[in-house]
């Protein structure tokens, strides 16, 4: 099924919450295995509203208020994928996806492997992430790394509400489990979403913004944190390039390391903290392949190592657009 | 002080360890289960145990001969398993944990993949759809995690409209199989918490033998564990694990009830481990000759011999399936021995589902690497 109309109707406005309802329920259309499960997603519609008006549309046995287990979700999304179904988990917050951690790493992240190719798990697990919300702790964490880190899952997130309606939807359509990010804060930043089609593979990186004197790297809602920096950045004479890296397992690093070759500068920034992370392996395999060309070493910028602090220092915490041109000007000094 | 004594919890037994047939109590109501069993049926529980354990010695024997990494012994609990994997239909799915060596046997699914996973080739070994008894899931070493995927199943056999019924022919329902250490994870608890939820068609198969490697089951529980059911608003029942009839009616009625709505259901067969944990373990450690000798009494395929005997099954009948069951594991043995390699490539397969281009970058490096130690001989 699809929409069949002009161009201008099939572009609409809404926001990146929307696009994901929007991108589940089209998904739920398409195939009728496909199945959501999750702590108040039903009659509720999600404490964000992610899935709100799917459960009067599809039933309750399509739309699961499940028991409060994070564990029991995904492994009884384990049990449903065996029998056929395409269940899409939602954990409630970030913070919260430990007690599955197990059955993610253990289990879903390894069974494609185990059973040698007999079987496939096309698992999707939701997780709203990221600060910028000022809640209380464990509600604006950025787990993507331990993840990322685990072969067997595939780790995506989108940063614009057209690439959640689209990655939605092609994470759903994969045979592997995927991790879903969403970042929250950006829950109601609207954009428009193209409904007749993707231009994108679920596992792209993308340019965003052209530019020759520093490449800037990141995912998620860092991405419009980067676009801001690079508007002051140009308003003092640089130039910088905005890529939205899209997916963290696996990367696409073409785009990225052309860029870092032709800028010479490379300032990759995230929410999480630096020791051991997603940007930390970006930058080692940038410098890695486009070594010769690199002016600067590649830098970092990062929340700081330590637990993510109580919300009235949130802002000191989470990387802005200064602490992104701080490391512009430090890479430009090179 | 041995909770498993606690008589508050009747326990269903038909035969007694002598082997004669002398229902408890708590057995009256499945005595017709029982009643419908033809001899043949019955010699056919005695051959498959003696068979396992021939095998499962037999892999204990080879694993002290270097052919393979580990064997965790299914010694002693031939019982609970041949006479509760009898009472599955072809319909049903089972989840195994990892001491199941009868269960897949007898779900027709070749022992020699749990050779194979012991022998350090495979993590999984086998296509759960391969057996011709029906599908049998591969083995699951984190423990309790398969109660999770048996529940979700389960869930989904509901949702598909696929039990409840009213024909027992077609209906299915699902039996997961753990232990009593097992039954302390978290796991465990979620899923009879979403089984009862979701009023989901599985049964859970505790097999109580008594340890988890060397820590005794009174630590998981001052009380029988087959308690906590009815908290879940699941009805347990408990049984004799070393008398395969008791072993077969209970499982039969708990998997009945289950595939005809009634929701799930859960089972405490008492057993015991006769062996050690694995072939790493050394028992002498944690406990006594003694407590060994009191259980091998009740040994479970003594007990049927005892009791084919009195329903007038010849000498000639056990004579030839001990020889039988010494061809199979000498099979067993000669086919372990021809087992292969594993080839480097096998690492990268299957990782996903879908092409996956740091896999595919990491295999080339590892097959180019290779070829360049060759070329520098």
């Amino acid at each position: 099924m699809s929409e069949s109309a002009t161009n201008a109707a099939t572009v609409k406005t809404m926001p990146l919450v929307r696009a994901i309802n929007a991108g589940l329920r089209q998904a739920m259309i398409d195939n009728d295995k496909v199945l959501l499960m999750g702590e108040d997603i039903g009659d509720l519609g999600g404490v964000f509203r992610a899935t709100e008006g799917l459960k009067a549309e599809f039933g309750p046995e399509r739309v699961l208020d499940t028991p409060l287990a994070e564990s029991g979700i995904v492994g009884t999304a384990i049990g449903l994928a065996m029998a056929g179904y395409r269940p899409v988990c939602e954990i409630q917050f970030d913070g919260f996806v430990y007690p599955a951690f197990d059955q993610i790493t253990s289990q879903l992240a390894k069974l494609t492997n185990r059973y040698e190719g007999t079987m496939s798990f096309p698992v999707v697990i939701r997780i709203p992430y990221g600060g910028h919300i000022g809640a209380v702790e464990h509600h604006q964490e950025s787990p993507e790394a331990y993840f990322a880190h685990t072969s067997g899952l595939r780790v995506v997130s989108p940063s614009t509400a057209n690439d959640a309606y689209w990655m939605m939807q092609e994470a759903i359509a994969s045979n592997d489990p995927v991790i879903f990010f969403e970042p929250k804060s950006k829950y109601w930043h609207k954009g428009e979403v193209d409904l007749a089609a993707s231009s994108i593979d679920l596992h792209a990186s993308r340019v965003i913004r052209s530019g020759s004197d520093v490449t800037l790297v990141g995912h998620g809602a860092m991405v419009h944190v980067l676009l801001e920096a690079a508007a002051l950045a140009q308003s003092e004479g640089i130039s910088c390039e905005v890529i939205d890296v899209r997916s963290l397992s696996p990367i696409d690093y073409d785009p990225i390391v052309n860029s870092a070759r032709r800028t010479g500068r490379v300032v990759v920034a995230q929410e999480a903290p630096s020791h051991v992370s997603v940007g930390s392996e970006i930058a080692a395999t940038i410098t890695e392949r486009a070594f010769y060309n690199l002016e600067a070493p590649v830098l970092r910028v990062s929340g700081f190592n330590v637990p993510f602090p109580p919300a009235k220092l949130e802002g000191l915490y989470l990387p802005d657009a200064d602490r992104i041109l701080e490391a512009v000007d430090r890479a430009m000094a090179y | 002080m041995n909770p498993q004594l606690d008589n508050d919890i009747p326990v269903v037994q038909f035969l007694n360890e002598a082997g004669e047939y002398a229902p408890s109590p708590a057995a009256e109501r499945f005595a017709a289960t029982i009643e419908a069993l033809s001899l043949e049926e019955l010699q056919q529980f005695y051959r498959s145990m003696v068979e396992i354990r021939e095998i499962d010695n037999q892999a204990t024997r080879l694993q002290r001969q270097g052919q393979l990494a580990l064997w965790p012994p299914s010694l002693g609990q031939e019982a609970a398993q041949v006479g509760s994997i009898h009472a599955a239909r072809k319909q049903d799915h089972v989840f195994p944990s990892y001491r199941e060596h009868a269960i897949v046997r007898e779900r027709g699914v070749d022992i020699m993949n749990v050779i194979r996973q012991m022998r350090g080739l495979t993590h999984g070994g086998w296509d759960p759809a391969s057996g011709d008894g029906g599908i049998t899931n591969i083995y699951t070493l984190v423990l309790g995690s398969q109660t999770l995927h048996a529940t979700g199943y389960a869930m989904g056999v509901k949702f598909d409209g696929k039990t409840g019924t009213g024909n027992p022919e077609r209906d299915e329902a699902v039996m997961v199989y753990y232990g009593d250490g097992s039954s302390s994870q978290g796991d465990v608890h979620e899923a009879m918490v979403f089984a009862a939820s979701y009023q989901a068609p599985v049964v859970f198969f505790m097999q109580n033998n008594h340890w988890a490697i060397s820590v005794p089951v009174s630590t998981q529980s001052p009380v029988p564990i087959i308690g906590r059911a009815p908290g879940y608003g699941i009805e347990g029942i408990r049984a004799d694990g070393n008398d395969v009839l008791a072993s077969y009616a209970v499982a039969k009625y708990a998997l009945d009830q289950a595939r005809s709505g009634a929701g799930p259901k859960a089972v405490e067969a008492i057993t015991y481990r006769m062996g050690a944990h694995t072939t790493s373990d050394d028992p002498t450690k944690y406990r006594t000759s003694e407590e060994e000798q009191s259980w091998a009494q009740r040994d479970p395929i003594q007990r049927m011999r005892n009791y084919l005997q009195s329903r007038g099954v010849s000498e000639e009948f056990f004579t030839q399936v001990e020889t039988d069951a010494a061809e199979i594991a000498d099979e067993i043995r000669i086919r372990t021995t021809e087992l292969g390699e594993l080839a480097a490539e096998a690492m990268f397969t299957s990782v996903y589902s879908e092409p996956h281009p740091l896999v595919a970058a990491e295999k080339q490096w590892l097959a180019d690497y290779e070829a360049s130690l060759e070329g520098s001989e």
